[in-house]
């Protein structure tokens, strides 16, 4: 999909609502048959944009083209995109049949055609024999897969969903972002989700926009984004983050090296291309810090051996403990006073006896795990 | 279902307690004694409406070939009729632009608009009996149903806020996103109002045009003020009857009017379910 023309344009779209700047000189390209999902915190302008590429809202300023038709003066009733609401907006007076052939009769579909597509449509979101049921007699999760077929009877050129797994429960959730993304691949019709869930995002996405107050702040495959954010911002809104002050003490095109009040010096095995003092935040998972019991001292040298001495290591005591049953997440106090998350994988049965309450222990992390973020 | 079940009466179920029971049973007595005293005594054989003579239907024989009270009820129902048709329009269409659009004045509109229920009825009667009299010169000897005219259009104007206030409450619960997913799905906006917008409305449509029958029916003050000689409705024809005498024939027609309303009610509720009605609060 490198040479193929974007399905979805966005040229420096701005949208303000009074003072307020919902969406901020936004540009993004979207490629046909990908999963692009919209991340941000809530009231971040993601539906404002989802909106205007259905024509919902119109934009301040800026173009938006789909298929290269500049969509400026479309109504949303004649744009070739589908939008599945948040609320799933089914149709309550009318059978699961007749929403999901609304669309086809206002087209002008006629006959044993809209029968064919309805039934189509319901067996590509599993409720073939489902066609006579009101709304009012289903589930969320059903009511939502009506909506689903709904859009896709139309065979647009792209699907909008705004918040789709918002509304119901975890386990339900887990299934739908599966199918989704199964369903996407099916169809091959282009997909832009707004969600606020990083793990939906994650789980679902070819590639990423994290979007902040109205701008783009990142635009990355899922992998990337979580392993390299590009600021703290994205750092923070993806996934779970350790955030630490310093200074950029060596930067070379093969080491690096921040010195942090909070931690202790920190080493990486690559450069990072910023000034030499600037005040910079070394990022780290707490997937990615190794515990230790003291007295491991051996094991944590011979671990923390791609780091010079007194590099990639700290001491602590443990303050807090979560176990969710896969992981255990520590609260753990530095000597300098600040607090750092630790995960550990339970990979054995009795691992979540290993730590408790006020133990000390020591902690090392490998020279690729720490990212050094500039902004 | 389980009226007399020994098990022990939770906490808010009021309902099985003995004196909330009685409660009920009194009140349901003070409120429908007099209908049914009403109802009893237009079978009563006696000129006098006074004491129980014995069971005759003689009195409804008397009422249904009474040419001017049958006239007097065609009337009515004729312009309970018109004024439902009219006020469904026109209230909701009100509802509709008070609810979706931004015009000038919108908001003395919105205050203005249910002053017909508010005012009381004897001055909007005096006020009809003017416009039409004295500043209209409203013609008085048009052909049926032509004369009904005035009749009709002052009960339209009592009657049509009513339609706008349940249809308004019933808008308020729309989901705007139902209305997006229509034109999302290539719905104009008339096809949009025809398919989504109506079928949400329809249950404060069937409300509303029960209250307006209803209110159109038994209107006697502003009626009074606005009919001629020849356009007698039931409740004016009822009231002239009864300055002789309260014969079982008035009783009689009463019967026949409560039993005709409860029975249009009841068919608009079967057409409609209780449920959507009650659904518009």
């Amino acid at each position: 999909m490198t040479d193929a023309p974007p399905i979805i344009q966005i040229q420096n779209i701005s949208k303000r609502f009074g003072k307020v700047t919902a969406v901020d000189n936004v540009s993004l390209d979207i490629q046909a048959g990908e999963f692009f999902v919209l991340l941000g915190p809530s009231g971040c302008g993601k539906t404002t944009l989802l909106r205007m590429i259905a024509g919902f809202e119109l934009p301040t300023e800026g173009r938006i083209l789909i298929d290269g038709q500049d969509m400026a003066g479309i109504p949303p009733n004649k744009r070739p995109v589908n939008m599945v609401f948040q609320s799933y907006a089914v149709f309550p007076h009318m059978s699961v049949a007749d929403n999901v052939a609304y669309g086809l009769k206002i087209a002008g579909v006629r006959g044993g055609e809209v029968r064919d597509r309805v039934a189509e449509a319901l067996e590509l979101v599993k409720l073939g024999g489902y066609e006579s049921r009101m709304p009012d007699q289903m589930s969320g999760g059903q009511r939502q897969r009506v909506a689903l077929a709904r859009s896709l009877v139309m065979r647009p050129k792209v699907l909008l969903l705004d918040e789709p797994l918002s509304a119901l429960d975890a386990k339900l959730r887990a299934q739908m972002q599966f199918e989704l993304s199964e369903l996407q691949e099916k169809v091959g019709i282009t997909f832009v989700t707004v969600t606020h869930d990083q793990d939906e995002a994650l789980s679902m996405a070819c590639r990423i926009a994290v979007i902040n107050k109205g701008e783009v702040s990142q635009l990355a495959a899922p992998s990337d984004l979580y392993e390299y954010p590009a600021n703290r911002f994205v750092a923070d809104f993806v996934g779970s983050v350790n955030i630490f002050e310093g200074k950029l003490i060596l930067d070379e095109p093969d080491k690096a090296a921040v010195d942090c009040p909070g931690l202790g010096k920190v080493y990486l095995n690559h450069g990072v291309t910023g000034p030499h003092g600037a005040d910079v935040w070394v990022a780290l998972r707490p997937e990615k810090i190794y515990l230790h019991i003291p007295g491991e001292g051996k094991a944590v040298k011979a671990a923390a051996q791609d780091a010079p001495d007194g590099h990639n290591f700290a001491r602590g005591t443990i303050k807090g403990m979560s176990y969710l049953g896969d992981i255990t997440l520590f609260e753990i106090e530095l000597e300098s006073g600040a607090r750092l998350r630790v995960s550990r994988p339970n990979l054995s049965r009795h691992d979540q006896e290993d730590f408790t309450w006020d133990d000390k222990v020591s902690m090392h992390w490998r020279a690729d795990s720490p990212v050094v973020l500039l902004g | 279902m389980a009226l007399f079940s020994r098990s022990p009466i939770a906490p808010l179920e009021y309902s099985r307690t003995l004196w909330m029971r009685l409660w009920v049973g009194a009140v349901m007595l003070f409120l429908y004694a007099p209908l049914i005293v009403l109802m009893i005594f237009s079978f009563n054989d006696s000129k006098r409406n006074v004491v129980w003579r014995g069971f005759t239907l003689k009195y409804y024989d008397k009422a249904l070939n009474n040419d001017a009270l049958i006239e007097a009820l065609v009337n009515s129902l004729t312009i309970a009729a018109l004024a439902t048709i009219f006020s469904l329009i026109l209230g909701a269409v009100a509802a509709v632009m008070l609810w979706r659009f931004r015009f000038p004045f919108k908001g003395a509109v919105d205050g203005t608009i249910s002053l017909p229920i508010i005012v009381p009825e004897i001055c909007m009667g005096v006020a009809f009996l003017m416009f039409f009299a004295k500043g209209l010169h409203w013609p008085t000897d048009l052909v049926w149903p032509l004369n009904l005219g005035a009749i009709t259009i002052a009960h339209i104007t009592f009657c049509f806020p009513f339609v706008t206030m349940v249809v308004r409450s019933r808008l308020a619960s729309f989901n705007r996103e139902q209305e997006e997913a229509a034109k999302d799905l290539g719905a104009g906006e008339w096809q949009m109002f025809r398919d989504v917008l109506i079928p949400h409305m329809r249950p404060a449509l069937v409300a509303g045009a029960l209250l307006s029958f209803t209110l159109s029916l038994d209107d006697f003050v502003i009626t009074y003020f606005t009919s001629g000689p020849e356009t007698i409705t039931f409740p004016v024809k009822v009231y002239s009857m009864l300055r002789f005498s309260v014969t079982p024939e008035v009783n009689a027609a009463s019967t026949i009017l409560i039993i005709l309303t409860v029975a249009l009610t009841a068919i608009a509720l079967k057409l409609q379910g209780v449920k959507a009605i009650a659904e518009t609060h």
